[in-house]
């Protein structure tokens, strides 16, 4: 995208009040927002609940439609819809990940992963919505199957970290799984074709040009080709890997380093999202939300990216989680320790 | 596994002499380190009967205020080297000051460098929000800090 000429501005559509501890994380309902089909969000708390948000067609507000209540009895930390939109899964503190089904408008609890040792941080649906995996602060992650009448079986315990595990994404045409770390990796599991064991086949460290302090999160991009980091070091990376190659079935394509963004941010950054469009959005602790694109001006062969644009006092607090909405209105939610999910619309002026 | 006190005999100082404060309105983002340091100076240690204070786990210095950046930066000094202590009093001092202050200033805790025999760990661990957030939801953890922090009323 040419970005060169356009002013773009990320303005505030709307402030969502309604958690009573800060929010940890947003997660857009897939196949909404699109179509006529009006935007729903889900967003998850300390104060132990998860809010399920609507847009009205007509205003274009967003409404609280649902909490999702009495079930986790600790900090819910982060939340994601199935790729059908028909579940919703919730990680908590309280060691449990809740299984949550839209039963004609009421949210129901129809199941509950057990078996982490303490606190769930992070869980993650894989692109077919068959597999489930989760990780905690107990350094281990798990993979979950989903199976007939929405029950879960665990398919695999993955040992490997050394500390905390932050953040489990799915790759998101693969069934290759990601988390990173406390202990300032991030792995990279796979299935061994012959055993159907789940095994670490890559870890991305520092004598990777990885990251020197925990990482927080992760997110690709739509191809699955490269993959964006953050971390408590004050640096975003990008990663890089064949994609044809992972396609063709070729056993264990390595992730490369490909681009270190420092001396953007000054405070530890929580999240990252890359949008359809490919515009990589930043969370961070000094309350502000920062865009990237890629660089067009970089040398050939070697991608750069560059700051589109710094949203500085996006939140009073600390910005936890960003992520970019399904819909074709560029919209942007984020959460924040001052207790609010803020809407925002990407816009711009040539 | 240790049984009884880490550190059974610790240096103990008089407190400081207190200087009466007027109740003078001031502009809310101006922030006194001493002012800081008055709210924290009395959290009692979590093994023994004596405030940080006393303990000279903490004193005027351990409070710098950076306004411009916003920032807090306490940094305090266990008593011994190998004190597994030193993630409880960060948990202390955090809860204690939750309040105090308008919630864009931003605190970071340390310990006094080559003060811990693993000070990088410990640090990393004071600093790593959602680490601290979860370690105040369990319950005897959360106990013990209530215990350090409001037994100083007495």
């Amino acid at each position: 995208m040419n970005s060169a000429d356009e002013n773009f501005e990320l303005r505030e559509i709307q402030r969502l009040e309604g958690h009573t501890d800060r929010v940890w994380g947003v997660a857009w309902k897939p196949a909404t927002g699109v179509n006529g089909v009006p935007a729903v969000l889900a967003s998850c708390s300390g104060d132990k609940t998860v809010c399920i948000w609507e847009q009205s067609p007509a205003t274009g507000s967003f409404q609280q439609k649902a909490v999702l209540e009495e079930t986790h009895t600790r900090t819910v930390r982060s939340c994601m819809w199935s790729p059908s939109g028909k579940l919703l899964a919730t990680a908590s503190f309280d060691a449990t990940t809740a299984i949550w089904e839209d039963v004609a408008g009421d949210f129901e609890c129809i199941s509950n992963l057990e078996g982490h040792e303490n606190e769930v941080k992070s869980v993650s649906w894989n692109a077919s919505g068959s597999l489930l995996a989760t990780c905690g602060r107990d350094k281990s992650v798990w993979i979950w199957e989903l199976l007939p009448h929405n029950e879960f079986d665990c398919v695999s315990v993955l040992q490997g970290h050394t500390q905390d595990v932050k953040m489990v994404q799915w790759h998101p045409s693969m069934d290759i799984l990601f988390s990173c770390s406390y202990d300032n990796t991030i792995k990279v599991w796979a299935e061994d074709g012959d055993s159907d064991d789940w095994h670490c086949v890559q870890t991305l460290g520092e004598s990777n040009s990885g990251h020197s302090s925990t990482i927080w999160a992760l997110s690709f991009n739509t191809n699955g080709d490269k993959m964006v980091s953050c971390s408590d070091d004050l640096t975003v990376k990008v990663w890089g890997a064949d994609i044809m190659r992972m396609h063709s079935g070729d056993g264990n394509v390595p992730w490369a380093h490909l681009c270190t963004l420092s001396g953007y941010h000054d405070r530890t950054i929580f999240s990252v999202h890359w949008s359809r469009e490919g515009i990589i959005a930043s969370g961070a602790a000094d309350d502000a939300i920062r865009l990237f694109v890629e660089s067009i001006d970089g040398l050939v062969g070697e991608p750069s990216y560059k700051l589109l644009l710094k949203k500085e006092k996006a939140h009073d607090m600390d910005v936890n989680a960003v992520q970019w909405g399904s819909t074709e209105n560029s919209l942007l939610a984020s959460a924040s320790d001052d207790g609010t999910v803020k809407i925002w619309q990407l816009t711009s002026s040539s | 596994m240790t049984l009884g006190l880490i550190n059974a005999n610790p240096v103990v100082h008089a407190k400081k002499e207190r200087v009466a404060r007027t109740e003078e309105p001031h502009d809310d983002d101006a922030i006194d380190p001493l002012e800081i340091y008055e709210y924290v100076r009395d959290i009692r240690d979590p093994e023994h009967p004596y405030s940080l204070e006393q303990l000279s786990v903490l004193s005027e210095e351990s409070i710098t205020v950076d306004e411009k950046l916003g920032r807090i930066l306490i940094t305090f000094t266990p008593t011994i080297q190998h004190c597994s202590m030193a993630t409880v009093i960060g948990l202390c001092l955090r809860e204690k000051l939750k309040d105090c202050f308008h919630p864009h200033f931003k605190v970071d805790i340390k310990v006094a460098p080559g003060s811990h025999a693993d000070e990088e760990s410990v640090n990393k661990q004071l600093n790593d929000k959602e680490r601290v957030a979860a370690a105040l939801e369990i319950p005897n953890l959360r106990q013990l800090v209530d215990e350090c922090l409001y037994s100083s009323e007495l």
